[in-house]
């Protein structure tokens, strides 16, 4: 085990290189749902139990399902209406169970990354072959099913191992070269996009993915109220858009149709979509146009620039 | 590490629909609507849960939610929910009739064994009960010897049935656990709806062994024992949250079709004096309303029914 994961280098949010989005953009929006299927009866994994309760978990496994019987429709309608394309994180099994959703969302033109194969089945205990093939499937699943080649990765219920970034982006390179696999929503560690390290030295870049603005975080573990929600996300906007003036920022909604679709739920949901939709400058996009952008445009001057305090100040430790 | 089988990378459920035969795959929004009497746009369940909790609680498989937490005797729990049945139920009878309300009582038999004078008060009003299991710490679970779950759905309805004369046609087990038998048995045993699958916002079909039960949507999001004791909101904070529902599903049924709203609420939790004024408040605003529909679950169960039929 490492004490460190060393996908990324220390890098000062000041002075850091400025970032522009397209057409003078301050902040770069992208809202991020998570499509998932947990199953029923799970196979055992030493490591994580799927459900609390013994089978059949009727809490959990009715509430996501919920979310695709109910909630997707509604969550969909209203990203319409504000002129948002979602980024989803699939559950790529659900390809094959629900492809009304599917085709639903690959008309709107939205933007599918993986999320594993079901979110009852963890990257915890993997070999790396096994980890591998699990990848290899979701991104030619996401390909047969949407004809897209898939940009990102946020692993299935977050679960990982050490070499998880620099799978995806090898098997990314194996099935469409550079076309796959080049972005990251597992790490939470900045506001702006950053260059990793990967073991096979691809231009690969993390994308913020916010875990505070995700919803299942704020209703199930903060248990703070929709309201309070809906509060949370305008204040994570106005501090982003201020600063995005000095270097253009990334505000993420990960949502969950489970939780934000409830009806006591999306009008405050839909309040604070209207407020950041409702400013100028923000650039309302998706998760894979951002690493692109990034990518293409700020990659190697971040890259230099990290270089140069590293050897200006040297590492501590 | 542990390495994994290779059977954790083995999908034998992958395929359309849902990974088990209980019910059919389908989107809310696809479906075919449904119409409540004179076009009312909201059905409203408001779902009384008449609860014992044992101050012996067994807890198995797991601790009831709600129920005892500390070492035996647990009198503050047992007390306090004991408070329901005594002093906020009254609270709750009392608000419903001033808001012209039509309440349904989803009641442990044990409760109904314990106490005539309430059954008898609920029968004298007419109102529809539906049996809750025998008592909150009678869990029906996974790995449950069949024979012992069949014994207790029995004794449950058969009680209840004997105690208030009523026929008895609607089931919600304690903390909505199940064991993979449960729909089978209860259909069995007269059960024609059920509450405990969370799936969806409107009533479907549902197969067992013996025929189909209906699956009534009884939200768990929107109960006061979630909101107030699991979520820690306060009483006004379920009042907003409830009209926030209330004013989304009525724009929905606008442009969909008629929908159901669930208030699922127990007289320990909103019956309290310093909480029954946020009820009040939300009852008024529902009694009042011109789109909504106050009915019992077994009538909004026909009902739907009722227009499943003429498809």
């Amino acid at each position: 085990m490492k004490e460190d994961p060393g996908y990324y280098d220390y890098w000062p949010y000041e002075n850091r290189p400025k970032i522009t989005w397209p057409n003078g953009a301050k902040l770069a929006f992208w809202v991020a749902p998570n499509i998932e299927f947990y199953e029923l009866n799970p196979p055992n994994n030493p490591f994580r139990k799927p459900w609390p309760q013994p089978s059949p978990a009727l809490p959990g496994y009715t509430s996501r399902d919920w979310g695709n019987r109910v909630g997707h429709t509604r969550q969909m309608e209203l990203l319409d209406k504000y002129g948002i394309r979602g980024s989803i994180s699939l559950s790529t099994a659900l390809c094959d169970h629900h492809p009304e959703i599917i085709a639903a969302c690959k008309e709107r033109n939205w933007e599918f990354f993986s999320h594993g194969i079901y979110n009852t089945r963890y990257t915890y205990g993997m070999t790396e072959d096994q980890e591998r093939a699990m990848i290899k499937d979701s991104i030619e699943t996401i390909y047969q099913h949407t004809d897209q080649k898939c940009a990102g990765y946020l692993a299935p219920a977050l679960s990982h191992s050490e070499n998880t970034l620099d799978l995806f982006a090898e098997v990314g390179t194996e099935l469409f070269g550079d076309e796959a696999g080049f972005y990251s929503c597992d790490l939470f560690h900045d506001d702006q996009p950053t260059p990793i390290h990967l073991r096979n030295g691809k231009r690969f870049a993390s994308i913020p993915y916010s875990l505070e603005m995700n919803d299942t975080i704020a209703y199930l573990v903060q248990k703070i109220t929709p309201r309070r929600y809906g509060k949370e996300l305008k204040d994570n906007f106005d501090r982003l858009y201020k600063e995005g003036a000095n270097s253009g920022t990334i505000m993420c909604i990960p949502t969950h149709n489970y939780q934000v679709s409830n009806a006591h739920r999306i009008k405050a949901y839909e309040e604070a979509l209207e407020y950041i939709t409702g400013h100028s400058d923000v650039w309302v996009t998706t998760g894979k146009e951002i690493a692109q952008y990034f990518l293409d445009n700020y990659y190697d001057i971040a890259l230099s620039d990290i270089q140069t305090k590293k050897q200006q100040y040297g590492k501590l430790g | 590490m542990a390495s994994l089988d290779k059977e954790y990378l083995n999908y034998p459920h992958r395929s359309y629909g849902m990974d088990h035969n209980r019910y059919d795959w389908s989107q809310l929004a696809h479906r075919k609507g449904v119409q409540w009497p004179n076009d009312k746009k909201i059905a409203l369940w408001v779902n009384v849960g008449l609860q014992f909790f044992p101050l012996n609680q067994k807890g198995i498989p797991f601790k009831v939610p709600g129920g005892m937490t500390k070492p035996y005797p647990d009198l503050r729990h047992y007390s306090l929910r004991d408070y329901g049945n005594r002093v906020g139920i009254y609270r709750f009878l009392k608000a419903f009739d001033r808001s012209n309300i039509k309440p349904t009582f989803a009641m442990n038999t044990q409760l109904a064994e314990r106490i005539p004078y309430l059954v008898s008060t609920i029968k004298e009003r007419k109102d529809e009960l539906m049996c809750h299991g025998y008592n909150m710490d009678a869990l029906h679970y996974g790995g449950q010897d069949i024979e012992e779950e069949n014994e207790l759905v029995k004794k449950s309805l058969e009680g209840l049935r004997r105690l208030t004369g009523q026929e008895v046609k609607g089931w919600i087990s304690p903390a909505k656990n199940e064991s993979a038998h449960t729909p089978d048995i209860l259909a069995a045993n007269g059960i024609e709806y059920f509450c405990d699958w969370v799936n969806d916002d409107m009533p479907y079909e549902f197969k067992t062994t013996h025929g189909s039960l209906t699956a009534m949507p009884m939200s768990t999001e929107l109960e006061d024992h979630f909101i107030i004791l699991n979520n820690l909101h306060s009483a006004e904070d379920w009042s907003d949250q409830v009209e926030d529902a209330f004013h989304f599903l009525l724009e929905e049924a606008g442009s969909q079709d008629g929908r159901i709203l669930c208030l699922n609420i127990h007289p320990w939790v909103l019956g309290q004096p310093h909480r029954i004024q946020y009820l009040e408040r939300v009852l008024k605003l529902l009694g009042e309303h011109s789109d909504v529909w106050s009915a019992s679950a077994g009538t909004i169960c026909s009902r739907w029914n009722k227009q499943q039929e003429n498809k």
